[in-house]
């Protein structure tokens, strides 16, 4: 149930590429997640009306990092100095993961402030589907936006279908307002997470154009596709005839990150692309790579992709 | 072949087995979304009786992918046993269903059968069945494998330990596996998740996982869930799997999108056993789940229970250590609601075991699927009555790499205590020498990760 084909192939590229960059900031690197194509959210659901406020009264609660839980011994009634030791050992390991480990147990319950933190931060992560992207944000970095086919939350959910294909409207306006055939295209969609545009979008799209810029790789006219799937990319080539399409879009929000934003490439998709030909950086937020990397990293990897003429699996096979 | 019923005044007629097989299933997204979903309520309980009257011959005379067209069919058709199944080929599938539920059936019978059986007939069996007939059915069987250890023994329910990390990072990967192990968690398999598919990283946490079971003496198997092609180039550098792992679908043109081939499956089962460091004789573990071929655009207006029923077709060839269905992962489209989530998992599990494979299920959801924790937590009760071999964990049910909730150390632990079960015998006596379970249950180091300083 997943192309993890695609994610050694994207992988072993990214190695590669990593390999060669002396002039990726550190930080980033040993955090670069690849993931799979098919593990991605693709669709946002809700049955729920919108909540009143659309555009996002979410409140984000940082419980992961933060988390100075009472400890209490397992073990009934060790002296004093086991249960600090126990306590640091445990305090240590903690450390070293996300996860949520070393949380006590009543009986083989789990203790009820950790019932109830996981319950909350699930609640934030399905709340955090519901929000919309700021018309601000496409403003500022002059996107102009069109639709899928979708209607609305609902259909997007159930018909992916719709979301892989631009409205009528859609067609005849990017044919109309973008430069055809360019180098790189760079299409953008709120997907599962309007919270990672929101808090993404600006830093990975800036840092993506000066990139391009730098390696002198043309771009054609960017823009926003509400409620879009990563397949549009496929129809979208279609029409503007690029020969890399750059989607940015928001994953399904999970427990630690609800703002997270994937990158997915493929060298001149077309109807009839195969999803092995994709390839995807993932994991894009201030938790994960840093947005400001992420654009500069999507910009050599571009540069490859056309260097090869391939994406993906092709472009492993290529590489040799 | 009949494919017409009348039900009062109303006419249904169907005009293939293909139509009848899809608006038999109980209401799923995924076949709503392929667009073979039955229109009206009425519509599937015709499809179901049209169903009922069908015969196994029919079935196996009627493919919907012949052995020509698709390598998944052809290793399905030739793995029938033609003497069991010509003696029951003029059964209906009601009469295969009360053969499953008689009370004169027992495991013996059920595998004997099993053999004669395709995964079409399987999957129609399973549309006439309540969910309370998929768990009464399925717990009469009971499907041993080895690697390392034996699973799967009535009155266990094992576990898979899911230490997965973000960046893979060695420390914090065995940092939840000693959480989890002091749950009593990973009898089935230690079993990580990649973030990074390169062979240097999973050589890392292959050897990171088979050190620290040989340090601490922990009978269980490893294996890291790469592609399978990398984890044969890591097998063949010398790391230490103990099984190698695929993800797999019920057709051809899917497994092909995941990068896999009838063949390549055969070849990594022979380096497992010549070169892996499970014992065996199972060396192979499997993943499915319903709707990754309608995903992947190779499902040929096949419906989603019978596209996954074929996926345990193709894995009993293999003869498997472990197969599980991730049931909750693929997401609204396929499995919209807690209950599609709960019917496709007994479904799952049913056919699984009915193919006489050690079937396990990630019990699990994702944050945009209309679910929760207690959702999962009653498919868990349920998938426990129904005898599964083993559910997967993860620490208080968050995945934090692959962003999506499954069952918790602590629920493994809670089934077991209240169905009166235990972990794998051999793994049970290591917990109970590490003071992890006294008496059958958690005991007085459960939960102390500091076991493992």
């Amino acid at each position: 149930m997943n192309e993890q084909l695609i994610q050694t192939i994207t992988k072993l590229v990214v190695e590669k590429l990593k390999s060669n960059e002396v002039s990726q900031p550190s930080a980033g690197t040993a955090d670069v997640q690849i993931k799979l194509h098919s593990k991605q959210a693709t669709g946002a659901l809700t049955e729920l009306p919108p909540p009143e406020n659309p555009n996002g009264k979410v409140t984000f609660h940082q419980t992961t990092s933060a988390k100075p839980e009472k400890k209490s011994a397992v073990h009934p009634q060790p002296a004093e100095k086991t249960i600090s030791k126990q306590e640091e050992f445990i305090e240590e390991l903690k450390k070293k993961t996300p996860s949520r480990i070393g949380v006590g147990r009543a009986g083989s319950r789990p203790k009820t402030n950790t019932w109830l933190q996981f319950r909350l931060d699930h609640a934030a992560a399905v709340d955090a589907v519901y929000g919309e992207v700021p018309d601000k944000i496409l403003h500022q970095l002059d996107l102009f936006q069109v639709q899928t086919r979708v209607k609305d939350k609902e259909e997007y959910i159930r018909r992916p279908d719709l979301g892989r294909k631009l409205s009528d409207e859609a067609k005849e306006l990017i044919k109309k307002r973008c430069a055809f055939s360019p180098s790189v295209q760079i299409v953008t969609s709120n997907g599962l997470s309007a919270k990672a545009i929101e808090e993404n979008l600006e830093d990975v799209y800036l840092s993506l154009v000066q990139s391009l810029g730098n390696l002198g790789i043309e771009t054609g006219t960017p823009f926003y596709v509400d409620k879009g799937r990563v397949a549009l990319m496929d129809e979208i080539g279609d029409v503007l005839q690029p020969d890399v399409v750059v989607m940015l879009i928001g994953e399904r929000p999970g427990l630690v990150s609800a703002e997270s934003l994937s990158a997915y490439l493929c060298y001149q998709p077309r109807i009839g692309t195969i999803e092995a030909d994709r390839m995807v950086v993932s994991n894009i937020h201030k938790g994960g790579i840093p947005p400001v990397e992420a654009g500069a990293y999507l910009g050599t990897l571009i540069q490859k992709i056309l260097k090869y003429e391939a994406s993906g699996v092709s472009l492993v096979k290529k590489e040799g | 072949m009949k494919l017409k019923t009348t039900l009062g005044s109303e006419v249904y007629s169907f005009t293939e087995l293909k139509e009848v097989f899809a608006k038999a299933n109980e209401e799923k997204s995924g076949d709503r979304l392929a667009g073979i979903a039955a229109k009206t309520v009425q519509e599937r309980i015709a499809a179901k009786m049209v169903l009922s009257d069908i015969t196994l011959a029919d079935i196996r005379s009627n493919p919907f992918l012949t052995a020509d067209e698709d390598e998944v069919s052809a290793v399905i058709e030739g793995d029938v046993n033609e003497t069991i199944y010509r003696n029951m080929k003029n059964w209906s599938i009601a009469e295969l269903r009360e053969y499953i539920l008689s009370n004169e059936t027992g495991d013996r019978e059920l595998k004997r059968i099993s053999k004669g059986l395709n995964s079409e007939m399987i999957a129609a069996v399973t549309k006439l069945m309540s969910n309370l007939d998929l768990v009464h059915a399925a717990n009469k069987m009971e499907v041993l494998t080895t690697c390392n250890i034996t699973i799967g023994h009535k009155g266990t329910l094992s576990s898979r330990l899911q230490p997965n990390h973000p960046t893979d990072n060695v420390d914090g990967m065995i940092a939840s596996l000693k959480d989890g192990l002091s749950y009593g968690i990973g009898d089935a398999l230690i079993g990580i998740n990649p973030v990074d598919d390169s062979v240097e990283s999973v050589k890392r946490l292959l050897h990171a996982t088979h050190d620290f079971m040989n340090d601490w003496n922990i009978p269980t198997q490893n294996c890291v869930l790469a592609h399978v092609t990398t984890q044969m180039k890591a097998i063949q550098q010398g790391a230490p799997a103990d099984m190698i792992f695929q993800s797999i679908a019920g057709t051809e043109a899917a497994n092909r999108s995941f990068g896999i081939s009838a063949e390549l499956i055969a070849e990594a089962n022979e380096l497992a056993k010549k070169q892996g460091t499970g014992s065996g004789p199972q060396h192979m573990y499997f993943e499915t789940g319903q709707g990754s071929e309608l995903s992947a655009e190779a499902h040929y207006g096949i419906d989603q229970v019978t596209l996954e029923s074929r996926n345990y077709g193709f894995a009993r060839h293999y003869d498997p250590y472990i197969v599980n269905t991730v049931v909750g992962f693929i997401g609204p489209e396929y499995l919209y609601n807690s209950k599609q989530v709960i019917r496709a998992g007994l479904e799952d599990h049913f056919m699984g075991k009915l193919h006489g494979i050690p079937m396990g299920v990630d019990i699990c959801y994702t944050n945009h699927i209309k679910a929760d924790q207690n959702d999962i937590e009653d498919l868990g009760v349920l998938l426990t009555a129904a005898g599964v071999n083993f559910i997967i964990a993860t620490p208080m049910g968050d995945d934090c790499m692959l962003n999506y909730q499954s069952m918790s150390y602590h629920d493994v632990a809670t089934l077991n205590q209240t169905f009166g079960k235990t972990p794998a015998p051999v793994f049970l006596e290591w917990l109970e020498k590490m003071g992890i379970y006294e008496n059958g249950r958690l005991g007085r180091n459960a939960g102390n990760a500091a076991l493992f300083s």
